[in-house]
C-alpha cells in the first residue's frame, strides 16, 4: 500500500479527481513525513498553516470539477524563490529575517494552479555550490546511504533540499533552480528526475538572482510524467522578466508517447573524461543501448569546446554574481552589521557583507569583481563570452546535422560524503558540474533521469540535452529511457 | 598571472567585503587556483567571434514609458534594518 506522501503527481491528480483522496489528506501525510525527517534538514521553513489553507481551497476547487493538473498537489519550494510573507533567504545569513512583500512568478503560477506549499527547502547559499554544504541552515542530507554504511552523503547542490525532500517522499515534488547543474546534479544524486528548461521558459522574476544569463527554474519530481505536468504549470511568458520568452507553452504531458523510433541521439565523444569511473561509463553505455533498443538511431558527435565550459562558467557566473549581489548592502533588507563609533557607510557595507556572506559566496563575488575590473575585463570576461558563443555554436551544429537529443552521464560520480571535499581546492568541487554546465551556457533544456545504481547501492543519473524550446520532445526521449530503465529503487528509511 | 596579497586586498575593497589582513595570503592563493583554471581559455582561438550578449536570439522587449506601480512606501521599507520617517537610514555619508 503506497502512503499518500509517496504518490507521484500524476497518481495524486487522478485520485483527487476521482474523489478517493483529498488534498487535505495528501497535505497532512506530507506534513507528518516532514515532521519525522528533521535529520535530513531538507525543509528549513515550514508553512503548515498556509499548506492546510491552500489544501482546503484546492479541495473546494476540485469538487467543482474544473481543477488543473497541479491542483491540490503538495510541493516544497526552494528557498531561492521569494514567497510572500514567508522567509526567503537563499540560505544566506545576509537575508536573515527577510520576508518578501511579493510572490515569485513561478510560485504564483503554481499557486494559481491550486498547488500547496509545505515550506521552504534547503540549498547552497545563493545557489553557489554542488553539495548543499554552503547553506546557512547547515547541510541537507541525502536519504540514500552506501548500503549499511552510516556515512552521511550529500544530496548534491544547489537544490539539495529539494532533491532530498522528493527522494524521501516528504512532498510530491519540489521546485529547483539550475545555473550550472543545480537541478540535474542533485536529481542524479538522489534517484529522481529534474529538468532545466530552455533559458527564457520560466520567469526569473522573484527568484533571488545568482547569474542572470544562466539561471532557470524547473521541477524536481518522482517521474518524467510528473516533470512534464509540473513544468507546464511553471512556464509561460512574464512581462516582468525581460528575458522571458513570449511563446505558447505546449502540453508537455501529451508529448509523452514513449515512441522515439527514428529519433537521432547524439553521443558526444568529449564527455568521455580522463579518470571517469568505469561505472559511469557502463551506465552511459547501458543508456545508449536502451535508446537504440527503443528504435533511436545512435550517432557519435563532437562538441569540441566542451573542455572550456567549466572555465567559461567560472568567469561568467561569478561576474554576474558580483553584480547581482551588490544589492546586499545592509540598507534595504536583511542583515546589517553592528557598527563601531566613527564607522561610516563604507565600513557598514564591508562589515555587513563580511558577516552576511559565507566563504564560497565571498570568494565568487571577489573572483567576479576581479574578472570585471579595469585591465582584466577583456582578458577574462570578454574572452569567456566569446568562448561561450563557440560552445553554443557546437550544439547548433550538431542539431543542424539532424541530432534530436544528446545523451550523457549527469554527473562524474555518485553522491559523495558530506565533508569529504572539505580539503579539496574549490576547482575540485566545481568539476561536479562538468557534464551539466554546457547546457546553461548554451541556454538549452536538459533533463536528468535515474539510470541505475552503482555497486555501493547509490543511484546514478543520465542526462538528455534537447533543442531550444523542444522540451516536449526532450521529455519524450527521457520518458522512453525511463520506461526502458524501470528504476523503482527507493532509499531505505533510516531517518 | 599571479595574485599577491596586495591585489587580493584591492579586490576585497572593490567588492566591499572586509577581509582581515591575516586572511589575505590564503585568499590570494584561492584566487590563483581559480584563475589558473580559467587560464585554459587562452588556448581557444576566438578571432572574429562576437562576445555573447544573449543566449536566445531575442530582442529586448520595450514597454510603454508610463507609471505602472508605486505608492508602496510601507512595503518597500518593511524589511529595512533601519527605517525612519519613511526613509532608509544609513550612517552619515557626507561630512
Amino acid at each position: 500500500m503506497t502512503e499518500l506522501n509517496e504518490l507521484t503527481i500524476a497518481e495524486a491528480r487522478d485520485r483527487l479527481r476521482k474523489g478517493d483522496v483529498t488534498s487535505v489528506e495528501l497535505t497532512d501525510a506530507c506534513l507528518s513525513a516532514i515532521e519525522g525527517a528533521g535529520a535530513l534538514n531538507a525543509f528549513v521553513h515550514n508553512t503548515p498553516e498556509i499548506a492546510r489553507e491552500q489544501a482546503a481551497a484546492a479541495d473546494a476547487r476540485i469538487a467543482k470539477g474544473d481543477a488543473p493538473a497541479m491542483c491540490g498537489i503538495p510541493l516544497g519550494i526552494k528557498d531561492l524563490f521569494c514567497t510572500k510573507g514567508v522567509p526567503s533567504q537563499a540560505a544566506s545569513g545576509i537575508l536573515e529575517g527577510f520576508t518578501p512583500e511579493y510572490e515569485s512568478t513561478v510560485s504564483q503560477k503554481l499557486f494559481d494552479a491550486g498547488s500547496v506549499m509545505l515550506g521552504k527547502l534547503n540549498m547552497d547559499e545563493f545557489a553557489m555550490g554542488s553539495s548543499n554544504e554552503t547553506s546557512v541552515y547547515g547541510n541537507a542530507v541525502n536519504p540514500w546511504r552506501r548500503g549499511n554504511d552510516e556515512t552521511a552523503l550529500t544530496p548534491g547542490g544547489s537544490s539539495g533540499g529539494s532533491a532530498a525532500a522528493v527522494a524521501a517522499d516528504l512532498c510530491l515534488a519540489a521546485t529547483g533552480t539550475d545555473t550550472g547543474g543545480s537541478i540535474r546534479q542533485p536529481a542524479a544524486f538522489t534517484g529522481i528526475t529534474g529538468i532545466k528548461p530552455t533559458y527564457g521558459r520560466c520567469s526569473r522574476w522573484g527568484i533571488v538572482a545568482f547569474a542572470s544569463s544562466l539561471d532557470q527554474a524547473g521541477p524536481m519530481t518522482k517521474s518524467v510524467r510528473d516533470a512534464a505536468i509540473m513544468l507546464e504549470a511553471m512556464c509561460g511568458h512574464d512581462p516582468k522578466d525581460s528575458t522571458s520568452a513570449d511563446l505558447a507553452v505546449p502540453d508537455f504531458e501529451a508529448a509523452l508517447t514513449g515512441d522515439i523510433r527514428g529519433k537521432t541521439i547524439g553521443i558526444p565523444r568529449e564527455y568521455r573524461m580522463d579518470g571517469m569511473p568505469e561505472e559511469i561509463e557502463a551506465l552511459w553505455q547501458e543508456g545508449i543501448a536502451k535508446m537504440r533498443d527503443a528504435g533511436a538511431k545512435i550517432v557519435d558527435i563532437s562538441l569540441p569546446h566542451t573542455k572550456y565550459a567549466l572555465p567559461t562558467y567560472y568567469v561568467i557566473a561569478p561576474a554576474e554574481a558580483s553584480s547581482n549581489l551588490a544589492r546586499y548592502d545592509g540598507v534595504r533588507y536583511g542583515h546589517r552589521a553592528k557598527l563601531e563609533a566613527g564607522d561610516g557607510i563604507t565600513e557598514m557595507y564591508e562589515k555587513t557583507r563580511a558577516e552576511g556572506f559565507g566563504h564560497e559566496v565571498q570568494r565568487r563575488v571577489m573572483v567576479g569583481t576581479y574578472v570585471l575590473s579595469a585591465g582584466f575585463y577583456d582578458a577574462y570576461y570578454n574572452r569567456a563570452r566569446k568562448v561561450r558563443a563557440l560552445i553554443k555554436r557546437d550544439f547548433e551544429q550538431v542539431f543542424a546535422d539532424g541530432v534530436d537529443a544528446i545523451l550523457t552521464p549527469a554527473t562524474p560520480s555518485a553522491a559523495f560524503g558530506l565533508g569529504e571535499m572539505k580539503n579539496a581546492d574549490p576547482v575540485q568541487m566545481y568539476l561536479n558540474d562538468v557534464f551539466t554546465v554546457t547546457v546553461n551556457l548554451a541556454g538549452l533544456p536538459g533533463i536528468s533521469v535515474p539510470g541505475g545504481m552503482d555497486r555501493q547501492g547509490l543511484p546514478l543519473g543520465l542526462q538528455l540535452i534537447g533543442k531550444p524550446w523542444e522540451e516536449g520532445e526532450l521529455l519524450n526521449c527521457a520518458y522512453a529511457l525511463e520506461q526502458a530503465t524501470g528504476f523503482v529503487e527507493k532509499p531505505g528509511k533510516w531517518w | 598571472m599571479s595574485i599577491d596579497t596586495e591585489t587580493a586586498a584591492k579586490v576585497a575593497k572593490l567588492a566591499r567585503i572586509r577581509v582581515e589582513e591575516d586572511a589575505l595570503p590564503a585568499l590570494a592563493q584561492e584566487f590563483n587556483t581559480i584563475l589558473g583554471f580559467i587560464e585554459q581559455l587562452n588556448e581557444v582561438d576566438v578571432d572574429g567571434i562576437e562576445p555573447m550578449t544573449s543566449v536566445t536570439p531575442m530582442r529586448l522587449p520595450r514597454r510603454v514609458d508610463e507609471v505602472n506601480d508605486g505608492d508602496q512606501q510601507a512595503k518597500v521599507l518593511s524589511n529595512a534594518p533601519d527605517a525612519r520617517e519613511g526613509f532608509f537610514a544609513v550612517p552619515k555619508v557626507v561630512e
